[in-house]
């Protein structure tokens, strides 16, 4: 077996003796896609906080291709090749789409100098990513404008500059409609299969996660209660439990949430 | 030994209970309102002034001293509720370094009405009807009052506490203290009790301000000088913290209170003066509490504001076609001394150093997002090291650069700890830092000339005619400046802007946001050395003025006046802001008044400035078809 690009053991956090996640273990290995599912406050964000580096865990450890990187701040997991989309969609919102990326982009080259203006090679590589996620058009709009889907898309292009090992998406197709989270998923996952780009995300839309997953886990109130391929999972009748309270069982397989 | 120890010790702690009164109202008045208050200092000052004149009506004894105590604070608490009402309210919703600007506002507005209620002298005040003599402990003699004022501060602080505690309002105010979301939505009437706290805060300042009379006159420098003590105990003591306010004013008390205790000693034949150092103690305080704990020893580190995407405006590359303006001012500039006076000659050049004064301090606060109540201590530190090294005969090609090097130098240290904090805490540490470098010009004789300062420095006989010195300041500044605009859309401004605009996004993409801020204060503290430097030679002379709070109150006032995020906004601001004070200051003794009332209504009406108005107006007028 090959190492997995990432593996959580045993990790947790508490908030004021509030458990908002137990003893998670999951791994990741390349070019595969995880989804990480579960009802609201589950503690998805949480364990995601957690691997990026925003919160040190309380217990257990988080280990990048072997290596323990636990408590490790988000920029040094960055620079070992770990990227993040936020929830809660994170730019730099007085700025245009592409200076967005642009600062992703000086940031990799580590170039933080008081003159040297930008140059050309940055523009046009500026201009393909842009295009990758179908954002081309736009890339002269300030962030403060935008859709929230057409922020998502270029959350997606600035976690993509350091061409990541890791991908972690925190529910990346948000505030889309049904048919651009297909494509966006699709984008993802070919990524996925031609870089080995390992991929983790949440997502409440059932058609993007049956649909786009390799393999699911599913967590509920800070623990893991299931894992397995998609099938498995969606067969699944404590996750049906969990889900809907053993109500809607269709919604699942159905999507119900994407057709709203 | 021991037994000074103790007597020092007694003392610090009776200046603690001082200290502690005005930093328990500013933390009530922070707890529910969100507002930091620097008006905080000029209630008690004010409670200082009422006291006095009280006694000078009702005449002596107890009724005289006590109830001037008394009426004092009631007095201010009940100014504290109209400046709540009429223009704090106004203000809760703003972002805090505006908020802190409009109290500055209040502030400036005191000093003046002060100034002309009380006249410019120190007035000696009453001291405490049969308290006047000493007790005596271990053979050394300790004044009775200040035993009472050691049981005073914390008796006050346990009523404020049960008032918080065992009454229904004090339930309310701790609930909207803890989550005001809550409050609202359980229907607290909000509005009511925040001017009710603010007065409430407000007596204890006035109170502490009376009380304070048997230990020092009324005078015009008791509001800055509490006020940036009471910063130092907000930031040591972790903000909103009310045991955090009473242990770190007995720190800081203590501490200096043993260094006056130790005085003079003499190690390897050098006589180091510690009652000289007190100011360096507080600073060292300061500094280990922010090393270890950076939110304060009872703090809890702030949850991250969350930047609306309103309240930021884009800073665009200018266009090059739009830079035709830009040469036009070169222009008129190159061409100023050929038509214009020496008076204006020397007026445009003191209005082109502080355009580089405040350009330094917009990229900070502009495109930095970090908030400077303490820049004019990078612009004395440059001036005061030109000073010392021209007057030591370094010619003006060396002296220059020392200012700008030691004020570089200075930025490096105090970047250090700026860098950890973020918000009205940030705001709060490099007001003390300032007040810090202001009291080591104040106080070291032998080098800075202490109060009088350095008098006789002139540039070389080359720059010495004053249309020389103009062009020559025209050259550097100009220099600088444009590096400084420059450097806004070079990589480290575009780095600076994003952490200030997300900060998590920033260290997602591996961007160290403590190290490009760091950068950034580094370059700004350089810049403002320079802008010193070459003021202290177009002067001839220095003054520990020069670093005094209001001087960096100035700075930002032309920020603000010119608009903070815009790049040329602090340029334009620098411009009005020094040519409405030669006008004013010509036409009335009160120039703080007119300029406090400014900044209230700047920071009210026109939160984006001049430059940030008139381009909003412009877009909007784009917009419209
Ligand atoms: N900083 C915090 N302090 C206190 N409680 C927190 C904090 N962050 C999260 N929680 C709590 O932890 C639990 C898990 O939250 P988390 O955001 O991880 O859930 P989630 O699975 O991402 O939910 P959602 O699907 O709504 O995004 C929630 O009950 C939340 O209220
Ligand atoms: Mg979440």
């Amino acid at each position: 077996m090959s190492v997995p690009v990432l593996a959580v053991e045993e990790i947790g956090k508490s908030f004021k003796g509030f458990r908002a996640v137990e003893r998670a273990s999951f791994t990741v290995e390349a070019g595969e896609l995880l989804a990480l599912i579960g009802p609201n406050g589950a503690g998805k964000t949480t364990t995601f906080n957690m691997i990026n580096g925003q919160l040190m865990p309380d217990h257990g450890r988080v280990r990048l291709g072997g290596e323990d990187v636990t408590g490790w701040p988000p920029r040094a997991l960055w620079r070992a090749g770990v990227a993040r989309t936020f929830q809660i969609t994170q730019t730099f919102g007085s700025m245009s789409v592409a200076e967005n990326l642009l600062v992703a982009i000086l940031s990799r080259e580590k170039s933080a100098g008081l003159l040297a203006a930008s140059n050309a090679s940055h523009a046009s590589e500026i201009q393909t990513r842009l295009g990758e996620v179908g954002m081309g058009h736009a890339a002269n709009t300030l962030c403060s404008v935008l859709a929230y889907g057409d922020l998502k898309r270029v959350e997606l292009a600035i976690a993509l500059v350091n061409d990541p090992r890791l991908l972690l998406m925190d529910e990346p197709t948000a505030g889309m409609a049904a048919r651009e989270r297909g494509a966006l998923m699709r984008l993802v996952a070919e990524r996925a299969r031609q870089r080995r780009t390992a991929v983790l995300f949440t997502e409440h839309d059932m058609d993007v996660v049956f649909g786009h997953a390799d393999r699911v886990v599913v967590m509920n109130r800070g623990r893991l209660i299931a894992e397995g391929s998609p099938e498995e999972v969606r067969a699944s009748s404590i996750v049906r439990e969990v889900y809907l309270g053993g109500a809607a069982l269709s919604a699942i397989g159905g999507g119900g949430e994407s057709s709203a | 030994m021991i037994a000074s120890f103790l007597i020092q010790t007694l003392n610090g702690l009776a200046s603690a209970s001082l200290l502690f009164l005005v930093a328990l109202g500013l933390t009530l008045i922070f707890g529910v309102t969100r507002v930091v208050n620097f008006a905080h200092g000029s209630f008690f000052m004010l409670g200082a002034y009422l006291a006095v004149s009280f006694y000078g009506y009702v005449g002596g004894g107890v009724l005289g001293f006590w109830g001037g105590a008394v009426f004092a604070g009631l007095a201010v608490g009940v100014l504290g509720a109209l400046i709540e009402l009429t223009i704090l309210r106004r203000i809760y919703r703003a972002p805090e370094l505006l908020q802190l600007i409009t109290t500055f506002g209040v502030v400036l507005l005191l000093k003046d009405v002060v100034l002309f209620t009380w006249g410019p002298e120190d007035i000696l005040g009453p001291r405490a009807p049969g308290l006047t003599g000493a007790v005596w402990i271990f053979g050394k003699p300790i004044p009775q009052y200040d035993l009472l004022l050691l049981v005073l501060g914390p008796l006050v602080g346990l009523l404020v506490w049960l008032l918080l505690t065992r009454t229904d309002w004090g339930t309310r105010v701790r609930a909207a203290t803890e989550d005001r979301d809550m409050a609202a939505a359980l229907g607290i009437n909000q509005a009511l009790m925040f001017t009710g706290v603010f007065a409430l805060g407000a007596l204890l300042a006035g109170l502490a301000g009376a009380l304070a009379l048997p230990r020092e006159p009324a005078n015009h420098n008791m509001d800055l000088t509490i006020i940036a003590d009471v910063f130092v105990v907000t930031v040591v003591g972790g903000l909103g913290s009310l045991p955090g306010a009473y242990v770190a004013a007995v720190i800081i008390s203590v501490v200096k209170a043993w260094c006056i205790g130790i005085g003079d000693v003499r190690v390897f034949g050098t006589v180091f003066s510690f009652s000289k150092l007190t100011l360096v103690a507080e600073f060292i305080v300061m500094a280990i509490v922010l090393i270890i704990r950076p939110w304060g020893l009872f703090g809890t580190p702030p949850a991250p504001q969350r930047v609306t995407a309103a309240s930021i405006l884009p800073m665009p590359v200018p266009d090059l076609k739009r830079l035709w303006p830009l040469g036009l001012v070169i222009l008129a500039l190159l061409a100023l001394p050929l038509i214009a006076d020496r008076f204006t000659v020397v007026l445009a050049t003191d209005i082109i150093i502080f355009a580089l004064f405040a350009a330094s301090l917009g990229l900070i606060m502009g495109a930095g997002g970090m908030a400077s109540f303490g820049h004019a201590a990078y612009f004395g530190a440059g001036a005061y090291a030109a000073a010392v090294a021209a007057k030591a005969g370094a010619p003006f090609l060396v002296a220059v650069p020392a200012g700008v090097t030691f004020a570089g130098a200075l930025a490096v240290l105090f970047g250090w700890f700026c860098v950890r904090l973020t918000g009205v805490s940030l705001a709060m540490l490099t007001l003390a830092f300032a007040q810090i470098t202001w009291a080591i010009a104040f106080q070291w004789d032998s080098v800075t000339g202490g109060s009088n300062g350095l008098v006789g420095v002139w540039p070389p006989e080359l720059l010495s005619d004053k249309t020389a010195y103009y062009f020559a300041t025209l050259l550097l500044v100009g220099g600088a400046i444009l590096l400084i605009w420059r450097s806004v859309h070079a990589p480290l401004g575009y780095l600076l802007r994003a952490s200030r605009d997300s900060r998590i996004r920033a260290e997602a993409v591996g961007v160290d946001v403590r190290i490009i801020q760091w950068r950034a204060i580094i370059v700004a503290g350089a810049a403002a050395g320079l802008a010193g430097a070459l003021y202290v030679f177009s002067k001839g002379s220095l003054s520990p003025d020069s670093l005094s709070i209001p001087r960096s109150v100035d700075a930002l006032a032309m920020v603000l006046i010119g608009g903070v995020q815009t790049l040329v906004g602090p340029v334009v601001g620098a411009v009005v802001f020094m040519t409405l004070q030669d006008w004013v200051v010509r036409a009335t003794p009160y120039w703080h008044a007119v300029l406090g009332i400014t900044l209230i209504l700047i920071t009210i009406i026109f939160p984006q400035g001049i430059v940030g108005t008139l381009r909003q107006w412009r877009q909007r007028r784009e917009a419209e078809p």
